[in-house]
């Protein structure tokens, strides 16, 4: 295959990035945004051709005779060699979930980008901000091609960077600066698994390439057999400590409360990182290295488990909160949380691995639906001033399209037939209740959550009652803002027909996908029975939420404020790190380390001080010293020798 | 050969023909004094770019000997002690960082205050020892080129510095001095045990390390003491203490070159003389000083987590990142000492850069107190978005030298087949979460949020030879972390791999 | 009666303990600078004596002696200068009170 294309897809983001970096304060807004979305658009344009040859033209790169799509990589550059056999290679690999991660990633950052030339429209610094996309958006498509786990690994950095500058667009905001900081460095803490995974994978397969790593596992592996580690085997703590990365990225409880403060950031930023993209690269990772993990069950039961907290967790947050993009971050944990218990519960002996597939396909219609909701969301934000939906109400008349693709969007994550989410979600809850009959029950109930809040929100920006507006009436944006959201809303009608089975499955194998009658009518049933409470609920403005929230008042202020996660992770950092660690050390170093040091000049000092007398420089008194000597000296020799 | 001399003469020769350059300058010319301090750093930076291309050559063209371009000039025959000289490709890659270091800080000093001749005169004795101890492969005349680069500091931060000025100066002299009477001891010692009974004695490393004459329970007496003279400069946990208060009180230009190449003196001996020489007892030794680094890398670096002033912060800083130095030297295998030295490379320019941007904000708002400043970015938006970067090579962004240096070191590390090696790895891994912290914290606190002094919105951005200054080290940083394999090949031919071998060190 | 050695070597003594002992105990510099000469002399008396009594045949001591002498002369001259500007300076010649320049 050729390999101009695939570079170029990561070229023209990284050159934008340079070119609108070095250069963007000399040029007006306009170019600037223009480049930056004309340079995703060939990006685009790029990807899709790359994921149509992959998957269509039948290439035997690509597809084996037996009709088994096959890892192909496109290129790989030697890049850092650190011993004969553990190189960092930059390459490009294209297989079923990278050729459809290059397809999400690049649909949803044109649409950002266009969107933004709207939503950013005068503001300061809006250069720097098409800048930052796209090193991002580089960073993104790098991660997903990477050829080898340390390739991923930097890019995996890479975006963590460039979403810390993101979030932290207003700089002059302190709480802006204080959620870049926040999402850094609890990334940075799970990347220190991610790292230490890493090595210790590397150690053991001396390779950090995937494709060595993952076609045949067992042998790859077989040295770690026996080795334990308190209490477990070698390889769990490697596939654990690995998936603590993805923990960070994709904010799984505990390390989940940086994502709900990146809502800090601009609207579109936080439909592209913090929705679509970069919070599913967690789930990315567990899916390349998905034959490793399915050697190991238990780091597997791990996964499993972290995601089904976490779902749970988010969903019942995600009822209480206010503010519209804390609503969408919580539930952005909740349904990464899916995809994350899909691959939890897969297992190769079902349906080849129908979890696998199940996350890959709710990634990508997530993605899809949860950008347009953040759009859309921008979109009031714009229109209202204002992140609370208490300052909102009854927008649909003043705002059809926002109300119309909003309400597309909330139908598909709260899984009603035929939009995207309910045939993805309908194929997790499949593969959870397969696995064990408490998964899919749980995942069943946090379905059902999902779509109260999702409707708890709709009913109250766009029913409720009608605040006043004052003479500033909202109103849908321009169609750079709104074409976006007609084309998300109409993939997220649509997505859910694509046979995605035949496309990815974990080991390239084709699969039909049937739906599971059972388990659709099931979570339908559950769904509407939700989307009708929240209707009676919050559909005019009435007493009935505030009576729910006085009759369960511990619950609610408990999941009002996020189960204390932030006071935990405040108390351990400020009280226990910075308190207890860090100013004990430095003290130590300053006035004990440090006090050695100066306690041996002070000695000398003292010392030199108490013997100077000596020294007088009177040489009266020396010639007094030296007559008694000389005179002792004699008596000693009479007295001895003669 | 350049012009008939050996190629290495000419690091020595061009810094004296500085100073004598600056000699005849008239006192307070600035004019004169730039223009000296300027060509003659240029001239090293050229020198030194066309000794690697040169040295790249002789390498492609099969050259295998460990060091080239050797020659020795005897100086005083009763002791064999010669001027000796000769570089591998670790020495190249140090007298790099060195010229490039110079070339920057002599654009830093660019205003210097008062006595500007003499400020120069004695930053360029001190590249002068810098340069001579790289190209020396004779362990007396080493030693004489160190303590030459040793003593300028003295005066440099004495005379030039800020506040408590003449007790660092003291300070960072004496334990420095201090740390080379352990050395010169150990020196002393290697010298007598150079050779088979009844040899020439010889003071040339090659020779020695050829020979592998030094008796075993000499070996380990002699490692502790060179290694911890050395260390002392490396900033070693216990001897660090000098370098926060020295870095503080010192001046742009002298931080830059201390912590950025004099530093590397440590490391470089370290690698050099302690390891080199003695490897037996290095690797029987080694578990005392790993613990001894372990703990400089994390103690340093939450150090660094609660200090208010910039320097203090990069100071502790530099402490961690030095740590990391000594303790992948100690790992004994060819891929960790690689990165060690990229981390020398890489720290030297990063910490350089920090320096410099640390002293340009110093200069422009008067207190280097992280608490009365912010919102920065708003008012010298260049100055800024050169610490952010700054701050991303420290914390080991890829695509930024820290990365590759100190992935390389982790990597290297953990491939040491005993187990406590690689649980100390880990430890030491857990600094790169640190680093994020301060470094996030000072980037918060200084450069955004809003403006805490109405003063500071009068303040100008970097004039024409700061951007210089910090663009150039910026290019080098960058250089480093987008092709490091370039600077990893280069460094890594030099280590023989059957030096670890033999030892079992690899898997 | 015969004049013995002993006749010039105890006065030549007794000259010397004088000296050694206004050496240690005078403050002024004057009387410090005369007892140093008091002791001069009665070394130059000793080597005049002993080279008349032992070696009556040769004349080493007695050049000695001159030499001796002659550089006395040109120290005392060199510590009269020294001591007179340090009185222009200090107004003062007490050894005791001169001491800046110590330590």
């Amino acid at each position: 295959m050729d390999i101009t294309m695939p570079l170029m897809i990561l070229a023209i983001p990284l050159g934008m990035f340079l070119l609108l970096g070095l250069f963007g304060n000399k040029m007006s807004h306009k170019l600037a945004g223009w480049l930056g979305t004309l340079g995703m658009g060939t990006a685009l344009v790029l990807a899709y051709t790359t994921a149509y040859q992959y998957f269509f033209s039948g290439s035997e790169l690509f597809i084996n005779a037996a009709g088994e799509r096959l890892q192909h990589a496109v290129f790989d550059y030697t890049w850092l060699e650190f011993t004969e056999k553990l190189i960092i290679k930059l390459g490009f690999l294209l297989d079923p979930i990278s050729a459809m991660m290059l397809v999400v990633i690049t649909t949803i950052s044109f649409m950002v980008h266009l969107y933004s030339l709207g939503y950013m429209h005068g503001e300061k610094g809006f250069q720097r901000y098409y800048a930052f996309l796209s090193l991002f958006s580089f960073s993104m498509l790098g991660l997903v091609v990477a050829t080898n786990i340390f390739q991923m690994y930097i890019f995996w950095e890479l975006v963590g960077a460039s979403s810390y500058l993101l979030i932290g667009f207003y700089y002059t905001k302190p709480s802006a600066v204080a959620a870049s900081k926040k999402a850094f460095i609890v990334t940075r803490f799970a990347d220190l698994g991610f790292l230490i995974g890493i090595l210790i994978l590397s150690f053991y397969s001396s390779t950090f390439d995937f494709v060595t790593m993952t076609s045949n596992p067992q042998s790859v592996f077989a040295s770690t057999a026996g080795t334990m580690f308190m209490g477990g085997s070698v390889l769990t703590w490697g596939l654990v400590l690995i998936f603590m990365g993805g923990m960070g990225k994709s904010a799984m409880m505990p390390l989940h409360i940086w994502l709900p403060d990146a809502m800090e950031g601009p609207t579109p930023v936080s439909a592209l990182i913090h929705a679509a993209t970069m919070v599913v690269a967690g789930v990315f990772l567990v899916a390349r290295m998905f034959p490793v993990y399915i050697v190991q069950e238990s780091a597997l039961e791990i996964v499993t488990v972290v995601g089904a907290l976490t779902a749970l967790y988010a969903a019942i947050v995600a009822c209480t909160q206010i503010d519209i993009k804390r609503v969408l971050a919580f539930s952005t944990i909740s349904q990464i949380a899916f995809m994350v218990v899909s691959l939890g519960v897969a297992r190769p002996d079902f349906h080849e691995g129908l979890g696998y597939m199940a996350s890959m396909f709710h990634l990508f219609t997530h993605a899809m639906f949860k950008a347009l909701l953040f759009l859309g969301a921008g979109a009031l934000i714009h229109a209202v001033h204002s992140n609370d939906y208490t300052a909102m109400g009854g927008l649909r008349k003043y705002m059809p399209i926002t109300h119309i693709s909003f309400l597309i969007g909330c139908l598909a994550i709260a899984g009603i037939p035929p939009f995207a989410g309910f045939f993805s979600k309908d194929e997790i809850l499949t593969a959870a209740f397969n696995n064990s009959p408490l998964w899919g029950i749980w995942m069943t109930g946090v379905a059902g959550l999902t779509a109260f809040y999702m409707f708890r929100l709709y009913y109250r920006i766009f029913w409720w009652n009608n605040p006043d507006y004052g003479h500033h009436t909202p109103h849908d944006g321009p169609w750079t803002m709104s074409l976006p959201l007609i084309i998300l809303a109409t993939i997220s009608c649509v997505a859910g027909f694509i046979p995605f089975g035949e496309f990815v499955t974990w080991n390239g194998h084709e699969y039909i996908i049937h739906l599971d009658w059972t388990v659709a009518t099931t979570s339908i049933v559950v769904a509407v029975c939700a989307i009708a409470l929240a209707t009676v609920m919050y559909r005019k403005e009435n007493a009935i939420p505030t009576r729910m929230k006085n009759a369960m008042k511990g619950l609610w202020t408990a999941a009002y404020n996020r189960f204390y996660f932030d006071e935990l992770y405040i108390f351990i950092t400020h009280k226990i790190i910075f308190n207890l660690v860090s100013r004990p050390i430095a003290w130590f170093d300053r006035h004990i380390i440090d006090g050695t040091m100066d306690s041996f000049a002070t000695m000398t000092n003292y010392a030199s001080e108490k013997i100077k007398g000596l020294q007088s420089g009177s040489v009266q008194q020396y010639v007094w010293v030296y007559l008694v000597g000389a005179l002792l000296l004699a008596g000693a020799v009479i007295v001895f020798v003669i | 050969m350049l012009f008939g001399l050996n190629i290495l003469l000419y690091f020595v020769i061009i810094p004296v023909l500085m100073l004598l350059g600056l000699f005849l300058c008239q006192k307070d010319n600035m004019k004169q004094i730039r223009t000296v301090a300027v060509v003659g750093s240029t001239l090293l930076v050229a020198l030194s770019v066309y000794l690697l291309v040169d040295y790249l050559a002789l390498r492609a063209a099969g050259e295998t000997a460990q060091m080239l371009y050797t020659d020795s000039w005897c100086w005083f025959e009763n002791l064999n002690i010669n001027l000796a000289v000769g570089v591998d490709g670790i020495s190249v890659a140090m007298i790099l960082l060195s010229a490039i270091i110079v070339f920057a800080g002599s654009f830093a000093s660019w205003k210097i205050n008062p006595l500007p001749k003499d400020f120069f005169l004695w930053l360029i004795l001190l590249s002068t020892g810098v340069f001579g101890f790289f190209i020396s492969i004779d362990l007396f005349t080493m030693f004489m080129f160190y303590e030459v680069a040793l003593i300028p500091m003295y005066l440099l931060i004495g005379l030039w510095g800020t506040g408590r000025k003449e007790y660092s100066a003291m300070k960072l002299t004496l334990m420095l001095m201090g740390g080379s009477a352990f050395l010169m001891l150990g020196l002393i010692g290697i010298y007598f045990h150079s050779v088979p009974e009844g040899q020439q004695l010889t003071w040339n490393i090659v020779e020695i390390a050829e020979k592998g004459a030094i008796p075993h329970d000499w070996q380990l007496f002699l490692f502790p003491m060179t290694f911890v003279g050395f260390g002392v400069l490396g900033a070693m946990f216990p001897f660090h203490t000098w370098s926060p208060d020295g870095h503080a009180s010192a001046p742009t230009a002298v931080s830059m070159l201390h912590a950025g190449v004099l530093m590397k003196l440590g490391g470089y001996g370290c690698f050099r003389v302690s390891m080199y020489l003695m490897p037996e007892a290095a690797n029987e030794l080694a578990w005392i000083f790993l613990i001894l680094t372990g703990i400089s890398v994390v103690y340093g670096a939450f150090s660094a987590c609660v200090q208010t002033d910039l320097k203090y912060i990069n100071a502790y800083s530099s402490v961690s990142h030095c740590g990391l130095v000594l303790f992948a030297i100690l790992m004994l295998n060819t891929t960790a000492m690689t990165g060690a030295i990229m981390q020398m490379l890489s720290h030297g320019l990063m910490t350089a850069l920090f320096f410099a941007l640390i002293g340009m904000i110093y200069g422009r708002t008067h207190t280097r107190d992280i608490r009365e400043m912010g919102g920065l970015m708003k008012i010298m938006p260049f100055l800024a978005v050169c610490y952010v970067i700054a701050g991303m090579a420290s914390l080991g962004l890829p695509g930024l030298s820290g990365f590759v240096a100190e992935m390389t070191i982790f990597v290297g590390s953990f491939q040491h087949t005993d187990m406590f090696h690689r649980v100390f790895t880990i430890v030491a891994c857990c600094s790169i979460v640190i680093t994020a912290v301060y470094i996030l914290r000072v980037v918060g606190k200084l450069l955004f949020g809003p403006v805490q002094d109405e003063h500071h919105l009068k303040l100008t951005d970097a004039t024409w030879w700061e951007r210089f200054s910090a663009i150039t080290l910026i290019v080098c940083v960058a250089a480093i972390g987008c092709f490091p394999n370039f600077f990893s090949d280069l460094i890594k031919f030099t280590f023989d791999p059957e030096f670890f071998t033999v030892l079992g060190l690899i898997k | 009666m015969e004049l013995t050695m002993l006749y010039y070597i105890i006065p030549s003594l007794i000259m010397f303990c004088c000296g050694v002992y206004g050496f240690i105990t005078r403050k002024n510099m004057i009387a410090i600078l005369i007892s140093l000469e008091l002791m001069l002399n009665a070394v130059d008396i000793n080597f005049v004596v002993f080279n008349r009594f032992l070696f009556p045949g040769q004349m080493e001591g007695m050049f000695f002696t001159l030499f001796a002498i002659a550089i006395a002369a040109a120290e005392t001259a060199l510590a009269i200068a020294i001591i007179i500007n340090l009185f222009r300076v200090a107004k003062n010649i007490d050894v005791e009170d001169v001491n800046e320049m110590k330590f």
